[in-house]
């Protein structure tokens, strides 16, 4: 139809007018992790700026580029030069910076990332050559941060809607063949091929078929959903409109947290933005494709994002799974046939339908094709989402990407609640499905949590546990009782009141949820602590043998201590304990009452941060 | 007609059952919890009965049944969040509040809650007073930060 066309054309023009802009162009992180960082401070200082000097320059928000550690970025981009990026940035920091770019006229040196030019720029580094992007390929993440996720003209300028006008000049079963021969298989966590259970689907009679956008992201460490909605909700809609018109779905749904609202919030946008281009609605782009798309909040059950739980939630029911056969793609939602695909399935597959099968599958290993996203986080230098080629290393992961962890690495968690604890053994092994399943863990939806030396193996098994229990839906005794009586044992070794027989009644408790359970929760479960017992028994022993807590992490099994030699007696910790556990004059070393302490930290972040000795108290194994 | 709120929260509504936690979901967003007087309504008005509304509502964690605190505190507990030490930040809330997750000071000024995720796990561990996130939090924080809203309001 002439409209997408015509609009695509003025898009074009804008965004290349954007480019090279006349005027200033700041922009600025405004992802939920640059907000929490502080971005909405400093926005409001930019522009409290622009207008106290009369500077006339565009403002954008966009999404989140990946290094959340140096939330709030901003880029300023001044008439000439390229897209230059700031980390770290505060009201404060924006002065000085726009005082040297609009007073001085001269590229502000500190807090630089990189500048976003092809081409090289003096004195700057590429932004795309930090060492936490390097090494990444950004395909379903290409738009984010770099785009203003609100303006629908940005996307449809960087090819935007061609992958779904491509598709509808095809037949469907020319579409499925594409997605077949590019390898996709399911980013939510089992990693299903996808062309399988839409041909699944799709032939499959009915009269109605349904597609829903899983955005649950249920796993807690995990924020890659969120990321692509919030940066580039009109990638994921685009999957969707390919995705329904490969399958023959007339009617969509996201699925979204309720946690999530500015994702919830820029996806209503983009969907009102589709109606207005006409693509979305009876016959889009005047093919005979009718399709729409409504959003249903999830309402905090970890289950739902389970497909089954999923569709019970949608029809206004308990978010109960139940056994398949019959797979959603023969009977699902209302009982019509119905595909479930994570966010970042759908995200990738414009772009798989823009440039090709082969062309994604030149990326990733022989199993495991092209692309995924994590979300790297914990006790590493650098964190933030990234996206990789599927089979690099857990160490260019951890290392070449993350920087590595400051007090030593000890394992890395993928997978979530249903994965496992990785540890050194594992950082030549590759990332794809086969290798950490063939490890004991599981690829999961993207979530890579790296523990350090100061993290505790068995705190961190009994953390999943109590996770999956809490969670735990209650229809089958498995999961119900068992995952209960999983963490009674972990909580007791964590107290130092463990045997040493606990450990095969775990593994063997383990074993029978496993087998036993109705859904994916409970199958999975038991797996944080099969592999951590698998890997790390010496730390399960250490607690019950020796009473000790290695990490200093298990509170029964810690104690805190003031070092005489240190302590300048600057009153600090005595004001801030909230038991009155430690006492002692003005400059004298104080003392400190474990009978009365609460092991609550208060005292020693006080004494590292706020005080005059900082580091005069430790925490320590051994009760 | 006289007003009647109700009319308006379902307004958009069909009416359908499979509407049921959408409505709740927009209830709750009114009027903070689910009172027994709304789910009552829409019983009537769903014809689903009460019993069963409160069999889905308490299936899921973001319902709830009591008037909440005027400022809603939630503390993360997702992975990133607990392993970077979230459970005494929560701790140290409860302390300070003198309440449990769940529940509300006794002037009505603090809801405490738990809650899974975020969604900011690389600035962990993550807080949220209301809608506002803080990142970067530790126990010295909290300390400062409640500290601060008392002065504020005292001034
Ligand atoms: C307990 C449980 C929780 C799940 N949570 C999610 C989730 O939050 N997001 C998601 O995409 N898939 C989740 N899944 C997987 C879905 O059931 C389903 O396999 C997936 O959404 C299919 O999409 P894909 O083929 O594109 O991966 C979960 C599965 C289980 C068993
Ligand atoms: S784990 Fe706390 S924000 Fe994700």
């Amino acid at each position: 139809m002439k409209t997408l066309e015509m609009q695509r054309a003025h898009a074009v023009q804008a965004w290349n007018g954007l480019q090279n802009s006349a005027r200033p162009v700041i922009y600025v992180g405004a992802g939920s992790c640059g907000l929490a960082a502080g971005a909405a401070e400093v926005i409001e200082a930019v522009e409290a700026y622009l207008a106290k000097k009369r500077i006339g320059a565009d403002v954008l928000k966009v999404g989140c580029i990946g290094p959340c550690y140096l939330e709030p970025l901003v880029d300023v981009q001044m008439p000439g030069n390229p897209r230059i990026s700031y980390s770290n940035v505060t009201a404060e920091v924006v002065r000085e910076l726009f005082d040297s770019f609009f007073e001085k006229g001269e590229v502000f040196r500190r807090h630089l990332v990189g500048h976003f030019s092809e081409n090289g720029f003096k004195g700057a580094p590429k932004f795309f050559e930090h060492p936490m992007l390097q090494r990444q390929v950004r395909i379903v993440l290409r738009n984010c941060g770099i785009i203003d996720p609100e303006n629908v003209n940005h996307y449809l300028a960087r090819d935007g809607y061609k992958g779904l006008e491509k598709c509808l000049w095809m037949p469907w079963s020319d579409v499925l063949e594409i997605v077949k021969n590019s390898g996709l298989r399911g980013r939510g966590g089992a990693g299903f091929p996808t062309w399988r259970k839409w041909l699944v689907c799709r032939e499959t009679k009915s009269d109605t078929r349904y597609l829903i956008c899983n955005a649950d992201e249920g796993d807690p460490g995990a924020f890659m959903n969120r990321s692509l909605i919030e940066g580039d909700p009109h990638a994921v809609l685009e999957g969707m409109l390919i995705a329904a018109y490969t399958i023959g779905a007339s009617k969509g749904f996201v699925y979204i947290r309720a946690e999530y609202p500015l994702a919830i919030q820029r996806l209503k946008s983009a969907i009102a933005q589709l109606r207005e281009l006409g693509l979305l609605g009876r016959g889009i782009l005047g093919s005979e494709f009718d399709f729409d798309i409504s959003i249903k909040e999830g309402a905090g059950a970890f289950v739902c994002g389970e497909e089954t739980a999923l569709i019970a939630s949608i029809e206004g029911k308990r978010g109960m799974p139940r056994t398949r056969p019959p797979f959603p793609a023969v009977a699902g939602l209302w009982g019509k046939p119905t595909i479930i695909n994570n966010v970042e399935t759908l995200g990738t597959l414009p772009n798989i339908i823009r440039n090709g099968a082969a062309w994604y599958s030149q990326y990733g290993t022989e199993t495991s094709k092209g692309t995924k996203t994590f979300s790297l986080v914990g006790k590493l230098r650098r964190t933030g989402l990234i996206e990789v080629p599927l089979g690099m290393t857990v160490r260019s992961v951890v290392y070449d990407i993350g920087g590595g962890s400051v007090k030593g690495f000890k394992a890395v968690q993928t997978g979530g609640p249903s994965g496992g604890c990785l540890g050194e053994e594992f950082l030549d092994t590759p990332i794809d499905y086969e290798a950490l399943g063939a490890a004991g863990s599981i690829m999961g939806s993207g979530g890579l949590i790296v523990l350090d030396r100061n993290t505790c193996i068995v705190d961190t098994a009994k953390y999943f546990l109590n996770f999956t229990q809490a969670e735990s839906c209650g229809k089958c005794v498995p999961c119900r009782v068992g995952t209960r009586h999983l963490v009674n044992i972990l909580e007791r070794i964590s107290q130092g009141k463990g045997e040493v027989s606990d450990l095969a009644r775990l593994e063997r408790l383990a074993l029978a949820i496993k087998g036993g359970a109705l859904c994916g929760l409970g199958q999975t479960a038991p797996n944080p602590v099969l592999t951590s017992l698998k890997y790390f028994r010496g730390e399960f022993l250490s607690h019950i043998s020796d009473k000790r807590c290695p990490a200093a992490v298990c509170r029964d099994l810690v104690h805190y201590r003031i070092i005489k030699d240190k302590c300048t007696g600057c009153q600090r910790c005595v004001k801030i304990c909230p038991t009155g556990a430690i006492t002692g004059p003005r400059s004298e070393p104080h003392n400190l009452d474990m009978s009365m302490c609460i092991k609550c930290r208060s005292c020693y972040e006080i004494c590292r941060f706020d005080a005059i000795a900082g580091d005069a108290i430790v925490i320590e194994p051994g009760a | 007609m006289p007003f009647d709120p109700f009319a308006e929260i379902v307004r958009g509504f069909e009416g359908e059952p499979a509407e049921l936690i959408p409505i709740l979901q927009r209830v709750q967003a009114i009027y903070g919890y689910l009172s027994p007087e709304s789910v009552g309504r829409i019983s009537r008005w769903l014809r689903i009965s009460e019993n069963e509304i409160f069999g889905v509502a308490t299936f899921f964690a973001q319902f709830r049944f009591s008037q909440p605190g005027e400022h809603v505190i939630k503390v993360c507990l997702g992975t990133a969040c607990h392993v970077k030490g979230g459970e005494q930040i929560l701790d140290v809330l409860k302390r300070r509040l003198d309440i449990q997750p769940g529940e509300s000071t006794a002037d009505g000024r603090y809801q405490l809650e738990r809650v899974a995720c975020l969604g900011c796990c690389a600035l962990a561990p993550v807080l949220a007073i209301d809608e506002k996130v803080y990142a970067d939090t530790s126990v010295l924080r909290v300390h400062q930060m409640l500290e601060e809203r008392e002065n504020r309001e005292d001034a």
